[in-house]
């Protein structure tokens, strides 16, 4: 039920990109992933997955290596939904959704019955069922995001982490692709989320984590994780706060607070000058 | 997706067209084989030359018939089969519709291998040092391009290679011509490069036959991969796909189909590029339901070509790398106008 990282360290063309990340996720929670560009979100979902390899420590699944798992066990069991929204061919909705499968599916073997019902679920849960025989490359892109996500959702995995899903979706269907992916998570999945937009992460995930440089900052409810003192350390910005008229909290970053990333208390290599640490 | 019950008629119209499809094509590659046999320059009686052949009566038709007629026609269905299925293949897996099969530089090194032959003159003392020296080619550029993709280099890396390696082969080949002893070996080994089914025997045959069936299944067995990676990389490796196992099968599925196809005919150009864009509007864009598809229209095309220039009472006889490539190149520059009217 863990998807657990320990002492983790990547180093991509002699850079550190992450270092000493100690996490552990569990399922049926959606957690949110933040932090400044360049703090090493993609990576750590990279490693969370297995498909780049740490210079030091590890990453395991309910106690086995990751690394150490078949490959296509670990596909079934981890689902990815990347950033790019790249589709390289002009393929219908219904077949990018049905690459989905190809974990669960023995080589060469027609889907089976099992993997059509599949597809059909997660295209209905994406709302993209009325799109199934356009052409993936034609969609718009919130249409193609949302094709995408139902490409994850078809594996069907006890794990789904998506990089930037809601990024280029409208209003709307940010929110219900955050509602999705919230419930998703309560059917049992441990959704892992990289989120840049802190007023959705903070109303949505059940946890933040927050990474700047490589580092761990913060990890716990989004209260927590997400203090002013974080906002301002991480982030360089303040926050307004206050409660929606359903009476749930609210978190919109607000102006910059003259510290934080390109604001002078952390270097480019992501060391902050101690003294202020949202951690504690 | 045929087969199950709940499956609706919808998904299940794509794969039936898409096997008859197959069928058709399969059938014109049979069709047009038998005229290959049946076509010739000199009147000849296939049905009394056949029986000869059958009866062991080494008649001169039934020479010809063994000798000539029948290995001409099969390697037209072979190399064109090796250029449709790995065109599609690079297709696929580079994520380009303009990559080819010598982009990999694995039809230059091959050419390069059977020019050397010529040059040291061991074409002449033995018929099968010409192809042996392609496959040698051939064979040395997979394993350089191999080396590179177990040791993980990614795709830019091998296209990047293939480019050096067409490059530098290219170059030693121009060396080889303008070192030339006499002009009737430049003019001979020009020839050759231009592609041709002519005079081939049964040796041939048997020479690049189980070559090319690896080669084949090596590339066949990435179409689920190649499927994957219309996503991107990253999105493959999470779906449990190898990358580098995929690399590995491609360059030498690859090396070994277009190596020896290129080994025994010379270079045909243009019908790798050409027949996965004739095949996708037919089967779909999904790269890994073109594999075979796109090598039976292969076959199809150097079939009919290798037919047009025996009927086309020219002399010299045309070349065949030479028709494919007054077909293939106005539809390039078409292909090349779609897509820049696509993009703007």
């Amino acid at each position: 039920m863990t998807l657990a990282t320990r002492d983790l360290g990547i180093r991509l063309d002699g850079r550190t990109i992450l270092d000493g990340i100690d996490l552990s996720l569990t399922r049926g929670m959606l957690t949110g992933l933040v932090g400044p560009n360049g703090a090493g979100k993609t990576t750590l979902l990279r490693a969370l997955a297995s498909l780049v390899a740490p210079v030091q420590g590890g990453v395991t699944l309910d106690g086995r290596a990751l690394s150490a798992l078949p490959r296509d066990e670990r596909a079934r069991r981890i689902a990815v939904l990347f950033q790019g929204g790249e589709i390289g061919w002009p393929i219908s909705v219904r077949e990018v959704v049905a690459l989905g499968r190809l974990p669960h599916r023995r080589a060469f073997a027609d889907p089976s019955a099992a993997d059509g019902a599949a597809i059909t679920r997660a295209m209905a849960r994406a709302d993209i069922a009325h799109l199934a025989e356009r052409i993936a490359t034609s969609l718009s892109s919130g249409e193609r995001m949302r094709a995408l996500l139902a490409r994850a959702l078809a594996v069907e995995a006890e794990w789904l982490l998506a990089d930037e899903p809601v990024t280029a979706l409208d209003p709307a269907h940010q929110l219900d692709a955050m509602t999705l992916l919230r419930a998703a998570s309560r059917e049992g999945t441990g959704v892992v989320a990289v989120l840049h937009d802190l007023a959705l992460a903070a109303r949505f995930c059940d946890r933040i984590v927050v990474l700047s440089g490589g580092r761990l900052l913060a990890d716990g409810p989004p209260d927590a994780a997400l203090s002013d003192g974080l906002l301002a350390h991480a982030f360089g910005v303040t926050a307004e706060r206050g409660r929606a008229a359903d009476g749930t909290g609210y978190l919109l970053p607000w102006a910059r607070s003259g510290s934080g990333p390109e604001g002078g208390d952390c270097d480019r290599a992501g060391i902050c000058v101690p003294g202020a640490s949202p951690t504690e | 997706m045929i087969g199950s019950e709940t499956t609706p008629p919808s998904r299940r119209a794509v794969p039936h067209r898409r096997r008859l499809v197959m069928l058709l094509l399969a059938l014109a590659v049979l069709a047009l084989t038998l005229a290959s046999v049946a076509i010739g320059y000199a009147p000849f009686d296939v049905p009394a030359a056949l029986a000869d052949l059958v009866a062991g009566r080494t008649t001169l038709p039934a020479l010809v018939l063994w000798e000539l007629r029948i290995p001409r026609a099969l390697l037209g269905g072979l190399v064109g089969f090796s250029l449709g299925l790995t065109g599609a293949a690079m297709q696929g897996y580079l994520r380009n519709p303009l990559a080819d099969p010598g982009i990999l530089g694995i039809s230059s090194a091959a050419a390069l291998g059977a020019v050397l032959v010529f040059y040291s003159g061991l074409a002449a003392s033995m018929s099968l040092a010409l192809p042996l020296g392609g496959v040698a080619g051939a064979a040395l550029a997979a394993a350089l391009l191999g080396a590179l993709a177990a040791r993980g280099s990614g795709t830019l890396g091998l296209i990047l290679a293939g480019i050096a390696l067409s490059s530098l082969a290219g170059a030693l080949t121009a060396l080889a011509l303008n070192l030339s002893p006499n002009p009737y070996a430049a003019l001979e080994i020009v020839f050759w490069l231009m592609g041709s089914l002519a005079d081939r025997s049964p040796d041939h045959v048997l020479l690049c036959l189980p070559l090319m069936a690896i080669g084949w299944i090596l590339m066949l067995s990435t179409a689920p991969a190649l499927d994957a990676l219309t996503l991107s990389e990253d999105s493959a490796a999470s779906l449990g796909i190898g990358l580098v196992s995929v690399r590995l099968r491609l360059v030498t599925g690859a090396a070994l189909a277009v190596g020896s196809g290129v080994a025994v005919s010379g270079a045909i150009g243009f019908v790798g590029l050409v027949v996965p864009h004739l095949v996708r509007p037919l089967v779909g864009a999904r790269p890994g339901a073109s594999l075979w598809p796109s090598g039976l229209a292969g076959a199809i095309l150097v079939l009919a070509a290798d037919i047009g220039v025996r009927l086309l009472a020219t002399r010299p006889e045309l070349k065949l790398g030479v028709v494919t490539a007054l077909i293939g190149a106005p539809f390039l520059i078409v292909l090349l106008l779609r897509t820049r009217g696509r993009a703007a």
